[in-house]
C-alpha cells in the first residue's frame, strides 16, 4: 500500500522543542564550572542551593508566568502583587492569626488574577495593557496601607525564616525551597498530566482551533491568570519569610524578571511551546549570575543586569532560529 | 433512494444588500460523497455556514435524521454529528498528532491523562485510515494533508455523521489527494455522508457521487455525477455557453514592436536570467511551485534588489530599489497572495480600488472623491465586479471578485507592464474565464502582461510566449506556436530544458 513520504526524523528521539531547555540546561553547568575554575571555594553543593534559597521567591512566580506565557499571554503585575502581600501580611500580622493571614493573601492573589484573566477574555483587551493596570493598582494599594517599611515578628513567620534544613554535612536548604519545589512539581503535572495543562498549550498554540475543538477556552485564560495571581502572593509570602519585613518597594520589576526567567527557559512568548524544567533552569541561570558577579567582588550589581539582557537577547534569537527552521522543515 | 440523513428545505439567507440564499433545497444521503456546486459568490460557503450554525437561516428549515434542528455555532453542530474541515486546518500545530485527535476528551483515570491509551487508540485510528504516522510527534511535523487526515479523524471519532470537507485539496500535491480520496471512500463505506467542495472539476468527477449546483444563491439542481458531463456542468454553474471560453483559444500572434522590458543576466533569488517583454505581448512562466515564478516577478517588481546584470524599461536602463520606484515606471504587480499582500479586508471595495492610485500621487494629494467614484464605477463595470456595490466591505466579496478588485486596482495605474502572479488561482471557473478575456484584451490593446500560473493550458491559451522555470533558473523560452502544448512544458519543466 502506498502511504505518503513520512517527514525526516530529528537525530535522536528527543523532540526540537526540548532544545531551549537543554541549551539553558548547558549555559548553567558551564557558568558553574567556569566559576569553579575562576574562584576558590565556588565549586560548592551549597553555592547551587543557595541560588534555590536568594530565589525561592522568583521560582514561584516564575511558575505562575510560565502558564501565562504559554497560553500567550503576559502578567505584569506579579511584582506588584508580591509587595501587595508583604505589606498585607506585615500589617495584619501583628493582630491576626498567621494561618489566616496566609489565607487571605492567597485568595487576594487568586481573586485579583481571576479578574485580570476575565477582563482579559471578555472585554478581548491586551493582556499587557490589563495587567499594567493591574500592576499599578496593586502598586498603589501598597502604599494606602503605608509608605515605610513595616517589620515582621510573628513567631511562625520568624520560625519559617530561621530554620535550616540540613540535607548533609555543609548542605542545607530552607524550608522555602521545600515550598517553591512543590509548587514545582504539582504545576509540572497540572502542565502534563491534566486537561486543564493541555488546555493551556492548546490554547498557546492557536486559540481560534482551540475554540472551534470546543475547547474551554474562557475557563483556560482565566484559570492561568488565576494561577499566576496566586503564585505571586505565594511569592509574597516567601519573600515575606526572607525578608521578615513588608514593605512597597519591595520587588520592584520582579514581574521582568519572571519573564527573563521563562524566556531564558526556552518558552516562547508567542505560546504554545514551553516546559516548566526551563523555568526552574531560567531562574537558576539568572541566580547563577548574581551569585558570579559578587564573587569577583570588583564588578558592580549592575552587571548582573547587562548580562541577564545579554543572554535574553541571544535566547530570543535562539527561538527566532528554531522557530523559522521548523516552518522550513515543514512544507 | 436511502433516507436522507440532512435535508434543508427553502433555505433563505439574506445580507445587507445581498440575498445570499434564495429557496435552496438541498440533501444529503448516508454513504455517499455529495459535490457542492457553484461559481464564487453562488452560496457554497454561506449554505455551509448556515449548516454549522455559522449563520442563522432566515426562512427555511433543516432536518439532521427527521429531527428539526437549528445549530447556535460549529460546536453545538459537532455535538450532532456534523463535522467541518476546512482547507486551513483547525487544530493546534503544537501539540502532538494523538492529542489533537482526543484533546478535550482524553481518556483519564482520576483526572490523571492516561498518554498510552491515547496514543494507541490514536494509532489504532489512523490506521484504519492507511496512516502509519508516529502519532507523539508534533502535528506540525507533517504535511498539510496528514494534517486535515487528522482533523478528519479527529471528526469521525467525535462520531460524525455528515462530514463536511471544505475546500480540502486546494493546497494538496496529487499524491496527497489520492490519498485523501481513499480515506474517503473509506468512511464513505462505513456510511458516513460527505459534502465535499473543490474548485478542480476532474476531483469532483473522480470522487462525488451526487452534486448540487448553486448559482448566484439559487438552486439549479441535484444530479448525479455519472450522468452530467463536464460541458454541461460549467454551463449550469456559469450560465452562460462555453463558447467564451472557447473563443479565447484563437490567440492572435504577437505583435512586432520595440521591447518594453528588456532584463539581462538580471538575477538575485533566482539564477542570473535574460528576459525581454514587447508591447502588447503575453509572456508566460511556467513552473513547479518554488521554481523561482514569483522571485522573477518581485525582481521586475523592485521588490527583491538585483544582484547582478541589467534592466531596461522602456529603453531606459533602470535600478529598481523598491516597488514605488518601479510603479514610476509602468510596472504593475498583482500578488499571489491576494488575501496577505493584497486586500486590505478592513476597506471598501472603493478604497481598495483607489490604494494604488493614491499612493502613486502621494499622501498630500488626495484623490478627489468625484474622480473616485467616476473610476471605481468604471472598473466595477468593466470588471463585472459582483455585488456592485462601492461602499461595500471588500472581505465581504467572494474570491473572484476579491481578484477582479485587485486587478483593478492596478488598471486605474494604466501601467505598460502588468505583472500577474496566479490571478486565477482559487477563483471559479466564470471568474477565471473574465479574467483570462480580460489579459488578451488588455494586451490586444498594448499592454505588455506577464503571466504566471501553475496551469499549463493557461498559460499556453494567453501567451505569445513561455519562459520555462526550474530550480529557479530560467530554463528555456518557447514561442507560443502550434507545436508547443501542455505535454511539451511538462517535459520541458521536467527535464529542465535538456534536449
Amino acid at each position: 500500500m502506498k502511504t505518503l513520504a513520512l517527514p525526516r526524523q530529528l537525530p535522536g528521539r528527543l523532540p526540537r522543542n526540548y532544545l531551549p531547555v537543554l541549551v539553558t540546561g548547558a549555559l548553567f553547568i558551564a557558568m558553574f564550572t567556569a566559576g569553579g575554575i575562576r574562584y576558590e571555594g565556588f565549586a560548592t553543593g551549597q553555592i547551587i542551593l543557595n541560588v534555590f534559597i536568594d530565589n525561592a521567591f522568583l521560582l514561584v512566580v516564575a511558575v505562575g508566568m510560565t502558564f501565562v506565557i504559554l497560553t500567550g499571554g503576559i502578567d505584569l503585575s506579579v511584582g506588584s502583587v508580591v509587595a501587595l502581600t508583604t505589606m498585607i501580611a506585615a500589617s495584619l500580622l501583628p493582630s491576626t492569626p498567621s494561618f489566616l493571614v496566609i489565607l487571605l493573601v492567597l485568595a487576594i492573589g487568586g481573586v485579583l488574577g481571576a479578574a485580570m484573566g476575565a477582563i482579559i477574555h471578555y472585554f478581548e483587551i491586551q493582556p499587557f495593557i490589563v495587567t499594567l493596570a493591574g500592576m499599578f493598582l496593586a502598586r498603589g494599594l501598597c502604599y494606602t496601607i503605608g509608605t515605610d517599611s513595616i517589620p515582621i515578628s510573628d513567631p511562625t513567620f520568624t520560625a519559617i525564616a530561621q530554620t535550616r534544613i540540613d540535607l548533609a554535612p555543609e548542605l542545607w536548604i530552607s524550608p522555602t525551597v521545600l515550598i517553591a519545589l512543590a509548587v514545582v512539581l504539582v504545576a509540572t503535572y497540572t502542565l502534563h498530566y491534566t486537561r486543564l495543562g493541555r488546555n493551556v498549550y492548546a490554547v498557546g498554540g492557536n486559540e481560534q482551533s482551540a475554540l472551534l475543538m470546543g475547547l474551554p477556552v474562557a475557563r483556560t485564560k482565566i484559570a492561568v491568570y488565576t494561577i499566576s495571581g496566586l503564585c505571586s502572593a505565594l511569592g509574597g509570602l516567601l519573600l515575606s519569610f526572607y525578608m521578615l519585613s513588608g514593605y512597597g518597594l519591595h520587588a520592584v520589576g520582579m514581574e521582568l524578571d519572571a519573564i527573563a526567567a521563562v524566556v531564558i527557559g526556552g518558552t516562547l512568548l508567542t505560546g504554545g511551546s514551553g516546559y516548566l524544567l526551563g523555568t526552574v533552569l531560567g531562574v537558576l541561570v539568572l541566580g547563577l549570575i548574581q551569585t558570579v558577579i559578587s564573587f569577583e567582588g570588583t564588578l558592580s550589581s549592575w552587571w548582573t543586569k547587562i548580562v541577564i539582557g545579554l543572554l535574553l537577547l541571544v535566547f530570543i534569537l535562539l527561538q527566532r532560529l528554531i522557530v523559522t527552521t521548523g516552518v522550513s522543515r515543514e512544507r | 433512494m436511502a433516507e436522507a440523513i440532512l435535508r434543508m428545505t427553502g433555505i433563505g439567507k439574506e445580507f445587507p444588500g445581498v440575498r445570499a440564499l434564495d429557496g435552496v433545497d438541498f440533501r444529503l444521503l448516508p454513504g455517499e460523497v455529495h459535490a457542492l456546486m457553484g461559481e464564487n459568490g453562488a452560496g457554497k460557503s454561506t449554505l455551509i455556514k448556515v449548516l454549522t450554525g455559522v449563520y442563522s437561516i432566515d426562512s427555511g428549515e433543516i432536518e439532521l435524521a427527521g429531527d428539526r434542528v437549528a445549530f447556535a455555532g460549529p460546536l453545538e453542530a459537532q455535538k450532532a454529528g456534523i463535522s467541518t474541515v476546512y482547507q486551513e486546518v483547525n487544530l493546534c500545530r503544537n501539540l502532538s498528532v494523538a492529542e489533537n485527535v482526543f484533546i478535550g476528551r482524553e481518556p483519564r483515570k482520576f483526572g490523571r491523562i492516561k498518554w498510552g491509551e491515547m496514543r494507541r487508540r490514536t494509532t489504532a485510528l489512523l490506521r484504519q485510515l492507511d496512516l502509519p504516522i508516529d502519532v507523539s510527534k508534533p502535528l506540525s511535523h507533517y504535511s498539510l494533508a496528514i494534517q486535515q487526515m487528522v482533523a478528519i479523524a479527529r471528526a469521525i471519532d467525535i462520531d460524525a455523521r455528515v462530514l463536511i470537507l471544505d475546500e480540502p485539496t486546494s493546497s494538496l500535491d496529487a499524491g496527497e489527494v489520492a490519498q485523501l480520496f481513499r480515506v474517503m471512500r473509506r468512511l464513505k463505506e462505513q456510511g458516513i455522508a460527505i459534502l465535499f467542495v473543490s474548485h478542480f472539476l476532474d476531483q469532483i468527477y473522480e470522487i462525488a457521487d451526487r452534486m448540487t449546483i448553486l448559482r448566484n444563491g439559487r438552486l439549479v439542481g441535484e444530479y448525479v455525477t455519472a450522468e452530467l458531463p463536464q460541458v454541461e456542468l460549467v454551463g449550469k454553474m456559469i450560465g452562460r455557453e462555453l463558447a467564451e471560453l472557447e473563443r479565447l483559444d484563437e490567440r492572435p500572434p504577437a505583435r512586432t514592436s520595440d521591447p518594453l522590458v528588456e532584463a539581462t543576466d538580471l538575477g538575485g533569488r533566482v539564477a542570473p536570467f535574460s528576459l525581454t517583454i514587447h508591447e502588447g505581448e503575453v509572456v508566460g512562466l511556467a513552473g513547479l511551485l518554488g521554481s523561482g515564478r514569483t522571485e522573477i516577478a518581485r525582481l521586475l517588481f523592485g521588490a527583491d534588489h538585483a544582484a547582478s546584470g541589467t534592466l531596461r524599461i522602456g529603453g531606459d536602463q533602470v535600478t529598481l530599489r523598491t516597488p514605488r520606484g518601479a510603479m514610476a515606471r509602468g510596472v504593475a504587480f498583482c500578488s499571489e497572495n491576494r488575501r496577505e499582500e493584497g486586500l486590505v479586508p478592513e476597506l471598501t471595495v472603493r478604497e481598495n480600488l483607489i490604494l494604488a492610485l493614491q499612493a502613486r500621487r502621494g499622501w498630500s494629494r488626495p484623490v478627489p472623491r468625484k474622480k473616485q467614484d467616476e473610476l471605481v464605477a468604471k472598473y466595477i463595470k468593466a470588471l463585472n465586479i459582483r455585488p456592485d456595490n462601492p461602499e461595500m466591505l471588500i472581505r465581504n466579496l467572494s474570491g473572484g471578485n476579491q481578484q477582479k478588485v485587485l486587478l483593478a486596482r492596478w488598471l486605474i495605474l494604466e501601467p505598460r507592464l502588468l505583472i500577474l502572479d496566479e490571478p486565477t488561482r482559487g477563483i471559479d471557473v466564470g471568474a477565471k474565464a473574465e479574467i483570462q478575456k480580460l489579459v488578451v484584451e488588455l494586451s490586444d490593446g498594448g499592454m505588455a502582461v506577464l503571466f504566471i500560473s501553475a496551469e499549463l493550458d493557461e498559460v499556453l491559451r494567453l501567451s505569445h510566449k513561455v519562459a520555462v522555470l526550474r530550480d529557479r533558473r530560467l530554463v528555456a523560452e518557447l514561442p507560443n506556436d502550434d507545436t508547443l502544448t501542455t505535454d511539451v512544458l511538462m517535459e520541458t519543466i521536467a527535464s529542465g530544458g535538456a534536449k
